[in-house]
């Protein structure tokens, strides 16, 4: 039997009050590493949807908006622009390449994208089964999907105005499905993928068919965004946004005066937008931090209180230890063992807690693919500062007892 | 074995001064005194719980007033053991962790036959998985004196050992003492106002 062992014991001893410093710490310890957690599953999804973006461009309005809506497929996009201006835009050569984003219909909720084949390219996303969607009102759709509405080859979907469940309906052009993605992590696992033209038909209704025999002569080869349209389809027709990549960093400084000199066109950066979001919610997220620490201090102070309560009771206990040849070194150990054991098994609950909830909450949420568990770096900064208060809550105690005399104390008892 | 010279202990003003005096090795003896006269403070003196104003104090040739604090603590484990009025056992452990402890304590290795062997003569060996608060106050201070024990100590020291027991009780921890104190041939030192225990030992010093 050691020191420490001693020290379980009476830790043990007292479950109560050791009880309610664990919980104590365990929670303020969970809250932060919470924090971590979700802070870094956060980085790691935007740069892995932000990738290989360097420029959205979409119809004037809020650059955070236009991110949120054509890269994370969560807000509504800001309007549409025109097919003209964006094949001038992306005829400038400080565009590598560009990719057309056609959003607005959706499928039981889950959005519907008229695009290029660049486009799961830009995700690494290859095929689970079947082929990629054509011109021919035909879509692959996103692994999600496919597993949450049971989704199969040859299936219809009949898409529905808006990207809310329960808009109109376009029942006259179904989709067909033709290929399913494999799980990429990315936002792109909710999505269904189809052609943009595909997505111009199943609109041309409402424009009473005007071009519906032009469709197979004067055809434009639009090279840099990947689009084979009539030169009516190139007057008149719109997409949402633009994902470009540019030529070079110098079109960093230029392409988003010149976008934002266009009229009808928004410019917008994803890392400054995203970096622009996380201090929006960073705000939240240092309350919160607050609040966490608040908590460590306070179960730092419930350690303090019950070690100082426990010794009081143990005075004498202890003043015989030294009687029987314990220095004054081995007491001060054994109570700083003390507070360590506590905040110790407060630390392991407390990881044990953020670890299962971050588990729990990323196996009930869908649009979350994370891995269920993994650690953060900074995770060891947490463990190194639990310590580090579990011996600050118990150096005064332990200093106490260190000064006390044991002749005066024993004579008292 | 003790030898104590001119001894001096002074207490804010108050100053005790000792008799001289001699305890032979393996002698049993007694300090006897009304409360408040110094009786707990010579016994503190002795163990090396603190140290003299001034004068000698001498166990085993070892004077005591010129050891360190951590030097005392190390003697005070290794040669001696005490036996308080109260047992104040380490509550989170059981009887038998305790002897064990004390054996850690005295930087002795961890002798299992020994703490038996104790436990038995003090007739609590079925008692030696409990917890100390599940005993009796008599069972407790018997507890103690095994702990005082447990190392064989040159000197067993008690102070006041009898005072909240009843007439059998006493008799029987005062033969518990100079039977365990024979066993390990250690000089006991007993510090009592208690009279029934006075007529007991022949080495006697009154103050």
């Amino acid at each position: 039997m050691n020191l420490v062992q001693l020290g379980l014991k009476n830790v043990l001893d007292k479950p109560l009050s050791s009880l309610l410093s664990v919980l104590l710490f365990g929670f303020g310890v969970s809250i932060i590493v919470s924090i971590l957690l979700v802070g870094s599953f956060l980085k790691s999804e935007v740069t892995k949807n932000a990738q290989g973006i360097d420029l959205v461009v979409g119809a004037k309005g809020s650059p955070l908006q236009i991110i949120l809506a054509n890269i994370f497929h969560i807000d509504f996009p800001t309007g549409n622009i025109s097919l003209g201006d964006a094949d001038d835009l992306v005829k400038n050569r400080l565009v590598a390449s560009a990719i057309p984003l056609s959003l607005g219909d959706s499928y039981q909720g889950y959005r519907i994208v008229g695009t290029t084949k660049q486009y799961p390219l830009l995700y690494q996303a290859s095929l689970e089964e079947g082929e990629w969607f054509d011109e021919d009102m035909t879509a692959t759709i996103g692994a999600s999907i496919a597993k949450e509405l049971n989704i199969k080859l040859g299936d219809e979907l009949e898409s529905a105005h808006g990207l809310a469940e329960g808009g109109e309906g376009h029942e006259d052009h179904p989709f067909r499905v033709v290929g399913i993605m494999n799980t990429t992590g990315s936002a792109i696992d909710q999505l269904i993928l189809v052609s943009v033209a595909s997505v111009w038909e199943v609109h041309s209704e409402h424009k009473e068919h005007e071009h519906e025999d032009d469709s197979s002569h004067n055809m434009v080869n639009l090279e840099k965004l990947g689009l084979m349209v009539s030169l009516e389809q190139l007057e008149n027709e719109d997409i949402t946004s633009l994902l470009i990549r540019y030529r070079s960093p110098m079109a960093a400084v230029q392409l988003p005066r010149i976008v934002n000199g266009t009229s009808n066109l928004q410019a917008a950066s994803p890392p400054y937008e995203t970096a622009r979001l996380f201090n929006i919610i960073g705000v939240g997220v240092d309350v919160v931090t607050i609040l966490g620490v608040i908590i460590v201090v306070l179960s730092a102070t419930s350690v303090f209180i019950a070690l100082f309560n426990s010794l009081k009771e143990r005075k004498y206990e202890l003043a015989i230890m030294r009687s029987m040849g314990a220095s004054r070194r081995k007491i001060v150990i054994l109570i700083i063992s003390e507070g360590i054991l506590l905040t110790i098994i407060g630390t392991i609950f407390g990881f044990g807690l953020a670890h299962l909830g971050f588990a729990v909450l990323s196996s009930s949420l869908e649009q979350i693919q994370a891995e269920r568990t993994f650690f953060v770096g900074e995770e060891v900064y947490v463990v190194l500062g639990s310590l580090v208060i579990g011996i600050l809550a118990s150096v005064v105690p332990a200093l106490l007892t260190y000064k006390s005399d044991i002749s005066e104390t024993l004579s008292k008892a | 074995m003790l030898y104590i010279e001119k001894l001096k202990h002074t207490y804010g003003k108050t100053v005790i001064s000792y008799p001289d005096w001699n305890v032979d090795r393996g002698d049993h003896a007694i300090i006897v005194g009304n409360s408040g006269c110094g009786k707990t403070t010579l016994l503190h003196l002795i163990a090396g719980l603190m140290t003299p104003t001034s004068g000698e104090l001498f166990i085993e040739g070892k004077n005591l007033a010129k050891l360190s604090r951590s030097g005392l603590d190390r003697f005070r484990g290794e040669n001696i053991g005490i036996v308080f009025q109260r047992p104040h056992l380490v509550r989170s452990l059981t009887v038998v962790e305790n002897l064990i402890l004390a054996q850690q304590l005295g930087r002795r290795k961890k002798n299992q036959a020994k703490i038996n062997q104790i436990l038995g003569t003090l007739e609590i060996e079925a008692l030696k998985k409990r917890k100390v608060y599940q005993l009796s106050q008599g069972q407790a201070q018997r507890v103690s004196i095994g702990r005082a024990v447990v190392n064989e100590p040159k000197l067993l020291l008690a102070d006041e050992p009898t005072a909240s027991l009843d007439d059998q009780n006493c008799e029987r921890v005062i033969k518990l003492l100079r039977s365990q104190a024979e066993v390990s041939e250690a000089t006991l030192i007993v510090a009592t106002h208690d009279q029934r225990v006075k007529n007991e030992f022949v080495n006697s010093l009154s103050l």
